[in-house]
């Protein structure tokens, strides 16, 4: 194997919560350091860095990624949302208030994953019912709660949604 | 898990990503998804200096059927399998597969060629496909050829795709009349890789199987068919003492390696009781 001795590096350019990024990174830099370094987005986390914990869960064009498990150079052109850019959301706003109210979190390192995770499952699976949720989330590891208050926090919005609280923000036209 | 130093190109084309892998050989890999190849990247398990993202190249990507096959392309993402209609029409068995497959994060990213072109004998594809007598698409500098699935997979993390060819898509008969497709597996979490794992296709006339493939998962050094087993189970109607002696060809075709949490007769066992629950399943009419 001819190991490049330098460190090559590309110009990648990457809509971050609406906003056009433009930087060079090295070529093997993954999206969630390039979220925490070069944009100062310190709310996606690195818990394992090899995609089986879920706490560097960002949305990539609108679907949920391993911030880990993807290349910020493989991102140049497409659009990340992190879990800051959601703040405003009604959706969003309601399932950190629920995580607070439901006692979902305990050190909060998974948080952010499982926010915008949960946040997915709001937006396209609206019927979803309590074994969804649990299947849906089952790839954001807490090692704090044992998952019943996060599954509490996430069916509470979900039952909030089906009552129309967030029907001042409908849905936006999603692909399931 | 920081991956070492590579160099990172974006193929315009797949001539152009030819290009690349010719000229750079072993020391080239193709990008696709990036769910497996990434993470063995953070954990030093590979070190190319060249990394050829082809996910740009779109005509690589989507489902049809065409010529009267169901045609994947390799770009394919995990999701859109598990959501496609025609994937729930001509090929179930992909779609009782799909949500196997890691988490939906991963599902998102990860891709149907990426999974076939990898072989991890323990991954849920390469044995569908397997069960399904999937053909296999690869272009190369001399153009494109295709592979039998029997064909295409030859031992651990090892195809018959060459280091300067590229998959470019997957090819599957269509449901025929009669036809059900079962896929089940045992694993510790959602999510994790199968302790053992079936993918069944077969005609089913009463208690009658034929056309039957039984290809195995997490159960061997690729996926595996358990030709023994499904020759008996197909040798006349289904009997208690069929099944049994169907077991019994599958434990002495099986060879599994013990991994970490199991050992290797614990995974018999498994596969034995998967047999069992597939035949049961597919003789089961539909509610």
């Amino acid at each position: 194997m001819n190991t490049p001795l330098d460190e090559p590096t590309t110009r990648v350019r990457i809509e971050v919560n609406g906003q056009p990024v433009l930087r060079d990174v090295a070529c093997r830099k993954h999206l969630s350091d390039f979220l925490r370094d070069d944009c100062g987005l310190k709310g996606s986390h690195l818990g394992c860095e090899h995609g089986v914990c879920g706490a560097c869960t960002v949305r990539l064009d609108g679907r949920i990624v391993r911030g880990c498990l993807v290349l910020a150079a493989q991102a140049s052109g497409h659009r990340v949302e992190t879990v800051e850019s959601a703040t405003p959301g009604l959706r969003l706003k309601a399932l950190q208030d629920a995580f607070v109210e439901y006692n979902a979190l305990q050190c909060g390192y998974c948080t952010p994953g499982m926010l915008m995770a949960a946040l997915d499952l709001v937006e396209r699976r609206p019927d979803a019912d309590r074994e969804q949720v649990r299947m849906w989330i089952s790839g954001n590891y807490c090692r704090c709660t044992g998952y019943h208050a996060i599954v509490d926090a996430v069916c509470a919005v979900l039952d909030l949604q089906r009552v129309g609280a967030f029907a001042a923000e409908p849905l936006p036209q999603v692909n399931p | 898990m920081k991956s070492q130093a590579f160099d990172y190109v974006r193929a315009e084309s797949a001539q152009h990503a030819l290009a690349l892998l010719a000229q750079h050989g072993d020391d080239a890999r193709v990008l696709a998804g990036g769910q497996t190849l990434l993470a063995s990247l953070g954990m030093r398990l590979a070190q190319p200096s060249l990394l050829v993202d082809i996910g740009d190249l779109t005509d690589l990507a989507g489902i049809s059927v065409d010529h009267g096959v169901l045609r994947i392309g390799a770009l394919t993402r995990h999701v859109e399998i598990e959501e496609s209609p025609l994937v729930a029409l001509h090929a179930p068995l992909l779609a009782q597969a799909a949500p196997h497959i890691a988490h939906r994060a991963i599902r998102n990213r990860g891709t149907f060629g990426g999974a076939l072109a990898y072989a991890d004998p323990a991954a849920e594809w390469p044995a569908c496909v397997l069960a399904l007598g999937g053909t296999l698409v690869l272009l190369g500098a001399g153009g494109e050829r295709r592979v039998a699935a029997d064909d295409f997979f030859r031992g651990l993390f090892s195809t018959a795709r060459r280091d300067d060819e590229l998959l470019l898509a997957c090819e599957l008969p269509l449901l025929a009349a009669g036809e059900r497709q079962r896929f089940s597996e045992l694993a510790r979490r959602q999510g994790d890789y199968a302790i053992a794992g079936l993918a069944a296709r077969a005609v089913v006339q009463g208690s009658q199987l034929s056309q039957l493939r039984l290809a195995w998962l997490s159960l061997g050094d690729r996926p595996l068919r358990s030709r023994a087993a499904e020759q008996v189970l197909q040798g006349g109607p289904l009997s208690a003492q069929r099944i049994a002696d169907a077991e019994a060809a599958l434990r002495a075709e099986l060879s599994p390696f013990a991994d970490l949490t199991h050992s290797a007769a614990a995974k018999l066992q498994m596969a034995a009781t998967l047999l069992r629950r597939a035949v049961a399943n597919l003789t089961r009419d539909p509610a």
